[in-house]
């Protein structure tokens, strides 16, 4: 395999004053180039931060250590500059809320154009308007040439994160960061989106780093998924062995949580408690308080590391334990 | 890439603690400023070395000096006991301009923002008339009307400040109104009247004081300006902007003091009230985020 | 048998930009004494207009409520009637977070709506709000927060107990259960489930997820750009849907592959 378009290594975040646990707490994750890896979790797990800190996007005030490397680029050190080219030309991100990332004053076409230009500074504006028509098509817009002199607010939430896709591929990146672009769409748009990403994933050659709540989405979506808990990656696996077997309880516990389509469920098991607050830092493991299958005595007071069974890795002292018993 | 949105970069945070320290000591700077005022306005009588109104002749426009304080003003008054004096009626004016068209505007306001319909179109089309008048025009006219002294021009200018605050309240009431915790009120049965004074009018009270606050700079300036146009506060009474007025033969003489200070006076504390106005926005604001 | 609610023929449209929006045309169902209804459709089905017209926020421009055997009046007058309309239908709204007054803790919240609808008073009331309280999982701790410190699912618990403190008999759902982590909503969804057996109130759950939905309710409503399209029960709905548009809906659900 070549090297990985993303490596995070080892990578921590602070947040002084605001957490006082890590709000990082030793990520590693790789993406490569033509694969789809999916970041599951719950709210405050560390998933968007992770994706932001892979394009040095990081929160005011935040401490970072680790290595973050993007197609060869050390994130956390390079200058700003350099940074700007690297968001630009080998990474880019769509986010949640469309609207969020696009001035509601500017018509769509120049908000594309503007991408293409800040991406290839030598790139004539009639190039990057073909390249703009182009990407409009291929996200399914049905008139692109009409979408060009439109007002962000004159298109639907699903239209007009077609066009965030459109404006993430206009300096073509190697990596594509995703970030629970279609959380806010319906079903129907959220399959044709989702769609979109997998096409132009796979036409590109892009690697993909897609991130979302929905481990249906997450199973349907990617090759592998990495499941996080309170900033760190607590297992991770193909997305057929994950679903199919969970070693984490709390991966298990998020598959026994969610609803299911095919089978009548008597009663739910939910995962007790909530989400590891901010402001708490345990001793043990970050998930022991939740736990079902908790081992008094040893996962309050002892921290688990991501061990590696084979091709996937889980954060679990019952699974160490017994390994090494058996 | 475009999609991005602003975030700071590493290393920011010790830049941003720095300011923020630096905002809080303007604030600071300011309440300090109005309370001392206000201090000042409450105890004028221990606090004056002088009666504001005693004059002597034979020491006029006095540089200041340890007698003194600020120097004497062309009939030979203490500047420092006028300043002092005039707390009163400068400050005192403004309160209750503040607080009758507070009163007023949350009054309209909420009617307005509420009832909603034809109601709030005929309400809303006065204030935008009431708007056309300014303040300060509106007090003339009044003065012009009902004779000098600060009762006419209050009164007038208090009406005139009720759209600011009409306004401000409608447009937070019709916000608050399609509030899911609103709505939940209304479905538990709680009578509209109900919802909207008690329940809506403590939510958004902030903003309104904090609305208010940046009015109080206003309306001080305007009714100095009354003072000083000789329609306000009649002489022999002190108050910053008559002093100001009296001042001009001064300053025509090469003797600005008499006229700084009180300027200065009027200055400090408009925009004292309006730093104070805008951080209690601010901070609501950054609150309710 | 008269329906615990019967909506008949609901119709709301809205102007907006010079046309006409039919947020929904002849909205019909029944729900049972007891009973659980599910309304799904994606944004714009009028699932929403459909929830705010039954409590009572929205005026239809045509169409009956009937709360057991009497209809409802779309503006009630006065204070008897006003709450006598809150004991029939409540409301649980998506957004955990601007669904609780901020400035009022959680126990007031429900204090003042057990103050308002009961002669409870002193003692007795306190013990009435911490039974509530009870009821969905909070303690006296909790009772004396402010809604902002509070994390999302509790919240969405103070807002159905706030709900329950009235005694409706039917409950609305409008996504209430959407906005909540994974792993909060199955607790809330149980809780849903527990509380519909304890009191026998009957549950109206607007929802876009459709798993979720057959999880809470035996019958189920599909709409389409406020129309009906399809209704029956909630197994037979997703095993042998007969609408084009709930296969369409059906078919868009990711499944692990």
């Amino acid at each position: 395999m070549s090297t990985p378009l993303l490596q995070m290594s080892d990578v921590w975040l602070r947040l002084p004053g605001i957490a006082n646990r890590p709000i990082l707490a030793g990520v590693d994750l790789e993406v490569a180039a033509g694969e789809v890896v999916g970041l599951v979790g719950e709210s405050g797990s560390g998933k968007s931060v992770t994706a932001r800190t892979a394009l040095g996007l990081v929160p005011r005030g935040a401490q970072v250590e680790g290595r973050v490397l993007v197609d060869g680029t050390d994130v956390l050190s390079a200058p700003a500059d350099r940074l700007r080219r690297l968001r630009s030309e080998s990474a880019a991100m769509v986010f949640q809320d469309p609207r969020a990332g696009i001035n509601p004053m500017r018509r769509i076409g120049d908000h594309l154009t503007e991408a293409a230009r800040f991406a290839k500074r030598g790139e004539d504006v009639r190039a990057a308007r073909k390249r703009a028509l182009d990407l409009l098509e291929a996200v399914g817009l049905p008139h692109p040439e009409r979408h060009l002199k439109q007002f962000p607010h004159e298109l639907s939430g699903g239209m007009l994160q077609r066009v965030m896709i459109a404006g993430a591929l206009m300096g073509s990146p190697k990596l594509l960061l995703c970030d629970e672009p279609t959380t806010a769409l319906d079903v129907t748009t959220q399959k044709e989106i989702v769609s979109i990403l997998a096409r132009l994933q796979q036409d590109e050659g892009m690697g993909m780093l897609f991130i979302t709540h929905d481990l249906d989405l997450a199973a349907s979506v990617c090759d592998r998924v990495h499941v996080m808990y309170a900033g760190q990656v607590v297992e991770h696996a193909s997305a057929k062995e994950l679903f199919a077997s969970p070693q984490h309880p709390y991966t298990a516990g998020l598959l026994a949580s969610t609803p299911s389509l095919e089978v009548v469920q008597e009663r739910l098991r939910p995962i007790a408690g909530t989400p590891l607050s901010l402001l708490a830092d345990p001793l043990g493991c970050t998930f022991a308080e939740r736990c079902d299958r908790v081992m008094e005595g040893l996962c309050t007071t002892q921290r688990p590391e991501l061990v590696e069974h084979g091709d996937r890795a889980d954060r679990c002292l019952l699974n160490q334990t017994t390994e090494v018993a058996g | 890439m475009t999609a991005l949105a602003p975030t700071a970069v590493v290393g920011r945070a010790r830049f941003a603690k720095v300011r923020a320290f630096g905002g809080d000591w303007i604030i600071w700077l300011s309440a300090g400023v109005l309370v001392l005022f206000a201090l000042a306005a409450v105890f004028a009588p221990l606090i004056a070395p002088y009666d504001p109104e005693a004059t002597d002749l034979r020491n006029v426009l006095a540089g200041p000096s340890g007698d003194h304080l600020l120097g004497t003003d062309q009939v030979g008054r203490d500047t420092f006991s006028r300043l002092v004096y005039g707390a009163r009626t400068s400050l005192v004016g403004p309160l209750a301009v503040v607080a009758a068209s507070t009163v007023l505007g949350v009054l309209v306001g909420l009617v307005a923002g509420w009832r909603g319909g034809r109601l709030d179109s005929v309400i809303s089309r006065v204030l935008d008339i009431m708007f056309a008048f300014p303040a300060l025009l509106l007090a003339i006219l009044a003065v012009t009307l009902f004779g000098k002294g600060l009762v006419a021009p209050i009164v007038a200018m208090s009406i005139a400040y009720t759209p600011f605050i009409a306004r401000q309240v409608r447009g937070l009431v019709i916000a608050s109104r399609s509030r899911p915790y609103v709505a939940a009120y209304t479905v538990q049965g709680f009578s509209p009247t109900d919802v909207a004074v008690r329940r809506v009018l403590p939510n958004i009270s902030p903003l309104i004081l904090a609305q208010a606050t940046v009015m109080f700079g206003y309306a001080l300036l305007d009714l100095a300006a009354m003072s000083f146009l000789g329609l306000g506060v009649q002489p022999p009474t002190s108050d910053w902007g008559s002093m100001i007025n009296d001042s001009r033969g001064a300053v025509l003489l090469g003797e600005p003091l008499t006229a700084v200070v009180p300027s200065v006076a009027v200055i400090v504390t408009v925009i004292a009230f309006n730093v104070l106005g805008e951080e209690l926005g601010d901070r609501i604001a950054r609150r309710d985020a | 048998m008269t329906a615990l609610l019967e909506v008949e023929d609901l119709c709301k449209t809205y102007r907006a930009h010079g046309h006409e929006v039919a947020a929904a045309s002849a909205v019909s169902f029944r729900l049972e004494e007891g009973g659980s209804l599910g309304i799904v459709g994606e944004s714009g089905s009028g699932k929403t207009t459909t929830a705010r017209m039954v409590v009572g926020l929205e005026r239809p421009d045509s169409g009956r409520i009937v709360f057991r055997g009497q209809e409802l009046s779309s503006r009630p007058r006065g204070r008897s009637e006003r709450l006598e309309r809150a004991r029939a239908i409540q409301i649980v709204f998506q957004d955990p977070y601007l669904s609780l007054d901020p400035r009022v803790a959680v126990g007031a919240a429900v204090e003042q709506v057990v103050k308002l609808h009961t002669k409870l008073a002193g003692a007795d009331r306190r013990r009435r709000v911490l039974d509530l309280l009870g009821q969905v999982g909070l303690g006296e701790r909790e009772a004396g927060t402010l809604p902002r410190r509070l994390s999302g699912g509790q919240r969405q618990r103070v807002a159905i107990a706030r709900a329950l403190a009235v005694g409706p008999a039917v409950l609305v759902l409008d996504e209430a259960v959407s906005a909540l982590d994974v792993s909060v909503q199955a607790q809330v969804l149980n809780l849903l489930t527990d509380i519909r057996e304890l009191t026998g109130v009957g549950l109206l759950f607007i929802s876009h997820d459709l798993a979720v939905v057959r999880y809470v309710c035996d019958e189920a409503l599909v709409m389409r750009s406020g129309e009906v399209v399809e209704r029956g029960s909630t197994a037979q709905l997703l095993s042998a849907p007969q609408h084009a548009y709930t296969r369409v809906l059906l078919d868009a659900i990711p499944r692990p592959a």
